[in-house]
């Protein structure tokens, strides 16, 4: 059917009429040719050899896209999938195979629009967007005219009280959302670290991912870092996304002034591992600085000093866990963080200056 | 062919009958639509949104957006065993155990990073030419809201797969919406449904990934469209191209099998790349908890300029009446984006004011007929670049050798000496652009042909350029300034009296005041030259 476009050239000249021209009890599709008369200057007809030529460049393009096409189905049915090579050699059979398909197909098309379709440098008019003057009279009126008979206008009490009742039922979609969340209570400033475990005894630090308690005999390569999460609650992300702790041992001489050395058990400290920006873990340690460095944003936090801030966004210091061990040698937390741990909000306050009044 | 096959013409009977269409398609078929490589932009966004449609489909017959505990027991085995969550596992099953899932996968990812791409590019294509302008202005807007949307739409689904990677832009996300003023802890508990991470935001971020926003772009994008096709499209100045015309192809046949092709490129670049460029490899980062985080994480490139700014920031925090205020969050969390994202949406608005230009405009600017505005946009596109490569900083730091933070303390003094080193010389390229054209336009264009003259010397002959460049050129238009006495001369009208009226007029001053006018000369036409070569431009 498209080939016949190509051999009669003059069916192309007015394509308007090519869906248009109506049976005789057909619709008045396209009755007067819309733009372009035969001969108009806009419409320039390509060189009917040269698209002969394109023709064949064109069929081979779309063969070339039918093969492929056939070729994603053939990859589909050929190449299972499961490990990492089979799922590689099946994503290149059909991704291979449908970019072809799809490329040839894109590039047979142009070359029909370019070399077979004739050039076009048609002029159409502009209308200004905006409506007459009468228009715009007339809907004005008709606007006065609807909003008087309604008596919207006249009759305020019936306005007052549409309004008062729209009001409650706007306002319900949103008074809906009110489950969406219980509310923050004080829970950004607590971690279990402060709840004893359930036989009474003090909470375990062990490491994250085995889950082992840590003897603090063990843990002495000075320069050591490990990441700690609380005993019991391993899984628990929301637990793991406030109490996890970074745990270092420096030498005693190390420390300065920041570090609070009574929270320490033999050079060993603890910090959480929430960085106090907004939140990553700060699970990068430089051994020879001291610097404990968050990758999102790069602050860096001198575990020396308590943590305290040397570079980047963060605006506190990781806070400090008080470490001990129990009688068997494990470290265990003495009490809870001091100050609420990870990203800063509006409930804060200052926490630091709270936590040093309570304790003078 | 001399009448329709049968099978059209019945249903277009049957259609006509009942629609109407006839006279829809009388006025439609062969609607006029320009050409010119840079309205194609556009396009790639829109394909894009199909695409994401057609392949986002696809990964919802597999996917399960659930946060409970389950072990993986697919057939990758590196993770065989491993607890994760039912989102981490349905997405490790449609990449190994359905077969194209992986394909499909990477070609919605692609295709999501193009659709941003392709608005980015379209948009600063429609600003640099004020394509904007009256009576574009909604769908300027139209736009903006759009690009917001896809930055919305992008980051929700990138937090979709729950692994280790996505998880950590969600972390960040929650501590932006803890450090709001007042709302914020709120804003956090009811959007994760209690504490972080909690059991509820990835059903949530999946009923707005793939209903909400994706429903509200779809509107917004007809409306777009819609729009464009009643108040057709603008063109390039050129030979024959008025205020009150288009000149161009019809959509029917041209258009529409151009547009057809454009479709399938798209489509077919984003296949290759899904095909030969992974992205995205969830199943190398593993499922997410809080208490890790894989090194050099980098979110996807639109989100890149918020990650820098984060990132740009110095530490700053203050507690008052027992209050704590997060600048060092809030500030690079929502004023780049919010300059960004409102200057974009005022910008038509801005201009008119300066300008006092009321009229309708259909023939695009050349960006060097507007010097101001295409300055003010190259200063916006720096500041931008600025803090987009920033949120790459430790990646330069580490391919260039430079020190981590001294590309950040580069980054702080470059956010504000760059964007004002653009705007200069943008402005001056611009003008010395605008010069070239004016010696085109009166001295004509040199034809590499040397004459001897009679008293020896050798001159180059000039010719007048070409109909149709000269027909460009001749396309700058005058901006005009509004009515001010700034000299003093006049009273000035009652509306510029005030400061900000003597503002105003300065700007509009400034702003419209055209340095290179026009002197055209008859060019003398050397008859063994003839008119210069004939190009095509558009
Ligand atoms: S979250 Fe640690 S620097 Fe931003």
């Amino acid at each position: 059917m498209t080939d016949n476009n190509i051999e009669r050239p003059e069916g192309r000249v007015v394509p308007a009429r090519v869906v248009g021209t109506p049976p005789a009890a057909g619709p008045s599709l396209g009755e007067e040719p819309v733009h372009a008369p035969p001969g108009d200057p806009g419409v320039v007809e390509q060189d009917p050899a040269a698209a002969r030529r394109a023709e064949r460049v064109v069929a081979l393009l779309f063969t070339i896209a039918f093969l492929a096409g056939a070729g994603f189905i053939a990859s589909y049915v050929t190449f299972q999938v499961g490990d990492i090579d089979s799922t590689a050699t099946s994503n290149f059979a059909l991704g291979g195979t449908l970019t072809l398909a799809l490329l040839s197909l894109a590039i047979g098309i142009t070359v029909w629009v370019r070399q077979i379709m004739p050039k076009y440098n048609l002029v159409q008019e502009r209308h200004a967007m905006v409506s007459d003057p009468e228009t715009r009279e007339y809907v004005k009126e008709t606007f006065l005219q609807g909003a008087n008979e309604s008596g919207f206008v006249k009759h305020g009490l019936l306005r007052r009280t549409l309004l008062l009742a729209a009001a409650p039922l706007g306002l319900a979609p949103l008074v809906l959302l009110k489950d969406l969340g219980p509310l923050p209570g004080t829970v950004l400033r607590h971690t279990v670290w402060g709840k004893p475990t359930e036989n009474g005894k003090p909470r375990r630090l062990v490491v994250e991912g085995t889950g082992q308690p840590i003897r603090a005999a063990d843990f002495n390569s000075p320069g050591g870092i490990l990441s700690v999460v609380p005993e019991g609650y391993e899984h628990d992300l929301n637990e793991l996304a406030k109490a996890t702790l970074i745990l270092l041992k420096l030498r005693q001489e190390e420390f300065k002034s920041g570090t609070n050395l009574n929270w320490t058990h033999d050079g060993i400290v603890a910090y959480s591992k929430i960085c106090t920006h907004v939140g990553c873990p700060a699970a990068l340690y430089e051994q020879t600085t001291h610097h404990i460095l968050c990758p999102c944003h790069q602050s860096t936090f001198d575990a020396a000093d308590g943590a305290k801030v040397i570079f980047g966004p963060a605006a506190r210091p990781l806070p400090q866990l008080p470490i001990g061990i129990d009688d068997e040698g494990y470290l265990i937390a003495k009490s809870d963080f001091h100050v609420p741990v990870g990203p800063s909000f509006w409930e804060r306050g200052d926490a630091e200056a709270e936590a040093r009044e309570t304790k003078s | 062919m001399n009448a329709p096959p049968k099978a059209i013409a019945g249903t277009s009977t049957f259609l006509d009958e009942r629609l109407g269409a006839g006279s829809f398609l009388k006025r439609n078929l062969r609607k006029i639509f320009p050409d010119h490589w840079s309205f194609l932009l556009g396009e790639i966004a829109l394909y894009s949104f199909i695409i994401l449609l057609l392949t986002g489909t696809f990964l919802t017959f597999w996917f399960k957006p659930g946060m409970g505990h389950t072990t993986y027991l697919g057939s990758y085995a590196p993770l065989y065993g491993v607890q994760m969550s039912e989102a981490y596992a349905s997405t490790l099953h449609i990449t190994f155990d359905v077969r194209g899932g992986l394909l499909i996968r990477q070609m919605h990812h692609w295709a999501a990073l193009l659709f941003v791409a392709g608005m980015m590019v379209h948009m600063l294509r429609v600003f640099f030419t004020g394509a904007y302008r009256k009576p574009r202005e909604l769908n300027w807007l139209i736009g903006v809201l759009l690009l917001s949307l896809a930055l919305v739409e992008g980051l929700t689904g990138y937090s979709l797969p729950d692994d280790l990677l996505s998880g950590a832009g969600l972390r960040i996300t929650q501590g932006v919406a803890l450090s709001i003023p007042i709302v914020g802890t709120y804003i956090s508990f009811f959007l994760f449904g209690g504490e972080y991470p909690g059991h509820d935001v990835i059903s949530r971020f999946y009923s707005l990934h793939i209903l909400l926003i994706p429903g509200i772009l779809l509107a917004l994008i007809s409306a777009h469209m819609i729009l464009m096709w009643v108040q057709k499209h603008t063109q390039m100045p050129g030979k024959g191209r008025t205020e009150s015309n288009v000149v161009g192809a019809p959509f029917y046949p041209a258009f529409m099998a151009k547009a057809g092709a454009f479709f399938l490129f798209t489509f077919g670049v984003i296949a290759l790349l899904g095909t030969f460029a992974q992205i995205n490899p969830v199943w190398l980062y593993g499922p997410y908890t809080p208490a890790d985080i894989s090194a050099g994480s980098q979110p996807d490139f639109y989100m890149g300029f918020l990650e820098g700014s984060l990132r740009l920031m110095p530490a700053w925090e203050f507690n008052l009446f027992g209050y704590t205020f997060a600048m060092s969050v809030l500030i690079p969390a929502l004023v780049p984006l919010g300059i960004v994202m409102t200057g974009l949406a005022l910008y038509p608005f801005l201009e008119q004011w300066v300008t006092g230009d009321r009229r309708e405009h259909h023939v695009c600017d050349r960006p060097r007929n507007n010097p101001h505005r295409t300055a003010i946009g190259m200063a916006g596109i720096t500041f931008y670049g600025v803090l987009w490569l920033l949120g790459a900083n430790d990646e330069i730091s580490s391919t260039f050798h430079i020190s981590l933070y001294t590309t950040t303390i580069l980054g702080r003094i470059a956010i504000f000496v760059g964007p004002a080193i653009a705007y200069f010389v943008a402005y001056r390229i611009c003008i010395g652009l605008q010069r070239k054209d004016a010696e085109v336009l009166s001295h004509g264009v040199e034809s590499g042909v040397i004459k001897r003259m009679p008293n020896g010397q050798y001159i180059e002959v000039h010719t007048p350029p070409a109909e149709d460049i000269a027909a460009h050129i001749r396309g700058k238009k005058e901006i005009p300034i509004i009515e001010g006495g700034v000299d003093g001369e006049e009273v000035p009208p009652k509306g510029l009296r005030s400061g900000v009226g003597r503002l105003r007029a300065k700007m509009s001053k400034a702003y419209g005041t055209d340095h290179v006018p026009f002197h055209e000369e008859e060019v003398e036409e050397h008859a063994a030259v003839g008119a210069g070569e004939h190009k095509q431009l558009h």
